[in-house]
């Protein structure tokens, strides 16, 4: 007996069937029983604004975090359900690109690359090097290979980020907030290379961002998170034409609606007159 | 009332949490121990770089400790016996204890900075999702070298403590014992069982500070603040550990 459940979706297109999530963080509930579904070869877009738990569904997702309650079903198996090897082998076949790229400060950007590759694959070194040269090349790093971490701009860190997600050839990448902090041309780069790499390697990816006109330039398909719960979920053009009031007023930016410009508090002359609740 | 309870829960839960952590530790050290590398690499962070203060506060520990003790012996006229004085308080106590302070200052600090960043910077998670765990990769190779280099350094510094630059100079060169005299003493005097114990001591406060500084470091807050609270609790708790086990082990070995 294993310690993986097996469920009917394993044929399906679903590589990841996410299914009334709940999830706390101290006294904050971070999600309320939210259901997204990942589906294979696409490109899904997890939008909201920042502090949702945009990245915590990620970590879900890898199993580096437990729910409170509801699943997470990756091709059939469920990830919190996975004894550690089970949850070692499912994480060879997801690669991460972390917000800040979380390359390993003292290795090279060839070693950072190489490091996932060496750890689980025992070839010899003339394919290792030809193996980090390719995923470089990918990403257009390849004459980067002999800088340290600290050498590289950031939007060169997250291509050595993207370079090092892919080495062991996953079948799945989550990309947390790819654009944050990016000038226009790293980010045409990594919007590029996000669509290019879905198709020439055949992945299937996961955007988390609040950079909406860039990821759904990108997107298949996308949720749209907030207060715990998916607030919308649909196609770009769905999204972009949908009628819900929270998605119009995060779509178009504005300081007030349904999430209020104020933090809930007590009433403000209350609070200036010094009378306590 | 219930204020000291929570003090006390919340201290019963971390020392929980810590033995567990070393359990972890532990069991993937066998695995560690096949990474001669990245243990080696370990020594030298910790062990090589920081003989320097280890073996400056050797040689003036034992200058004191010469001049401290002729003043007294000297009424005496048991200056001879300076040696053994230097040498049985730097083999049983000091060496040990005082190379265990240092250690926690210089490496175990800078262990625990070091993993802090690594968890504020995602450096651990992203090992995780490579399917590589932090915790033999990371954690046991630095857990390991501590465990190595805190009896090597406290060989270092009782030599230097009691050697040439430390008590030797100044009670020899410095205020005329005999040289023979102070050899022939510390010869006569320190017994295997000394040294023996002296390096029980230093292998029990290198386990210590190791463990104390890789568990505050790994489960850090990943932010500024959790690294600084990191580096300052490694430093604090490990002193108050060594001077408290140092009080146990002595109790045992002198019986």
């Amino acid at each position: 007996m294993t310690s993986t459940t097996e469920t009917t979706d394993v044929a399906s297109d679903v590589l990841v069937r996410c299914r009334g999530l709940h999830f706390r963080q101290g006294n904050r509930a971070i999600y309320q029983g939210i259901d997204v579904d990942i589906r294979r070869g696409k490109v899904t877009a997890i939008l909201g604004p920042s502090g949702t738990g945009k990245t915590t569904l990620l970590r879900l997702i890898g199993g580096q975090w437990r729910p409170n309650a509801g699943t997470v079903v990756f091709d059939g198996i469920d990830v919190h359900k996975a004894g550690r090897k089970s949850l070692y082998d499912l994480r060879k076949r997801m690669g991460m690109l972390f917000q800040n790229g979380a390359l390993l400060t003292d290795l090279t950007v060839f070693e950072n690359v190489a490091y996932p590759i060496r750890e689980h694959a025992e070839l010899p070194e003339s394919m290792v090097r030809d193996l980090v040269l390719m995923k470089l090349q990918a990403v257009g790093l390849r004459g980067a290979r002999d800088l340290y971490p600290e050498e590289l701009s950031g939007g060169m860190a997250r291509r050595v980020a993207l370079a090092r997600a892919i080495a062991l050839d996953p079948d799945m990448v989550m990309y947390d907030e790819p654009f944050t902090g990016q000038d226009p041309i790293s980010m045409a780069v990594l919007i590029k290379l996000i669509r290019t790499l879905n198709e020439s390697l055949g992945l299937t990816s996961v955007v988390v961002s609040h950079d909406i006109k860039e990821v759904l330039s990108i997107a298949d398909y996308a949720y749209v998170i907030s207060g715990g719960k998916v607030l919308g979920e649909g196609t770009p053009d769905q999204i972009r034409n949908s009628e819900s009031a929270f998605v119009r007023q995060f779509l178009n930016g504005e300081p007030d609606g349904p999430i209020a410009f104020h933090y809930k508090a007590a009433p403000y002359a209350d609070d200036l007159l010094g009378v306590h609740s | 009332m219930s204020g000291l309870l929570q003090v006390l829960g919340n201290f019963l839960s971390g020392l929980g949490q810590s033995v567990f952590f070393l359990l972890q530790i532990l069991r993937v050290t066998p695995a560690a121990l096949l990474q001669p590398r990245l243990i080696s690499r370990q020594l030298y962070m910790l062990g090589v770089l920081s003989m320097i203060i280890i073996v400056i506060s050797g040689v003036f520990i034992g200058m004191v400790l010469a001049l401290q003790g002729y003043r007294t012996l000297v009424r005496f006229g048991a200056s001879e016996s300076l040696g053994v004085f230097v040498a049985l308080v730097i083999i049983r106590e000091l060496g040990p204890v005082v190379t265990a302070l240092l250690f926690a200052g210089r490496a175990g600090s800078s262990l625990a900075a070091e993993l802090g960043l690594m968890r504020a910077t995602d450096q651990l998670s992203a090992m995780e999702m490579m399917a590589v765990d932090p915790i033999q990769r990371v954690i046991a190779p630095r857990f390991i070298a501590g465990l190595i280099a805190m009896p090597l350094l406290s060989m270092i510094f009782a030599v230097m403590a009691i050697g040439v630059a430390g008590g030797h100079a100044v009670g020899v060169e410095l205020l005329g014992v005999d040289a023979g005299s102070y050899w022939s003493a510390i010869r006569g005097s320190v017994e295997f069982v000394d040294i023996r114990d002296s390096l029980i001591k230093s292998l029990v406060f290198g386990f210590a500070v190791s463990w104390i500084a890789v568990y505050q470091g790994y489960t850090a807050a990943p932010n500024a603040e959790g690294v600084s609270r990191a580096t300052t609790s490694t430093v604090v708790v490990s002193s108050l550990a060594i001077l408290a086990l140092d009080f146990v082990l002595t109790a045992f070995m002198f019986n």
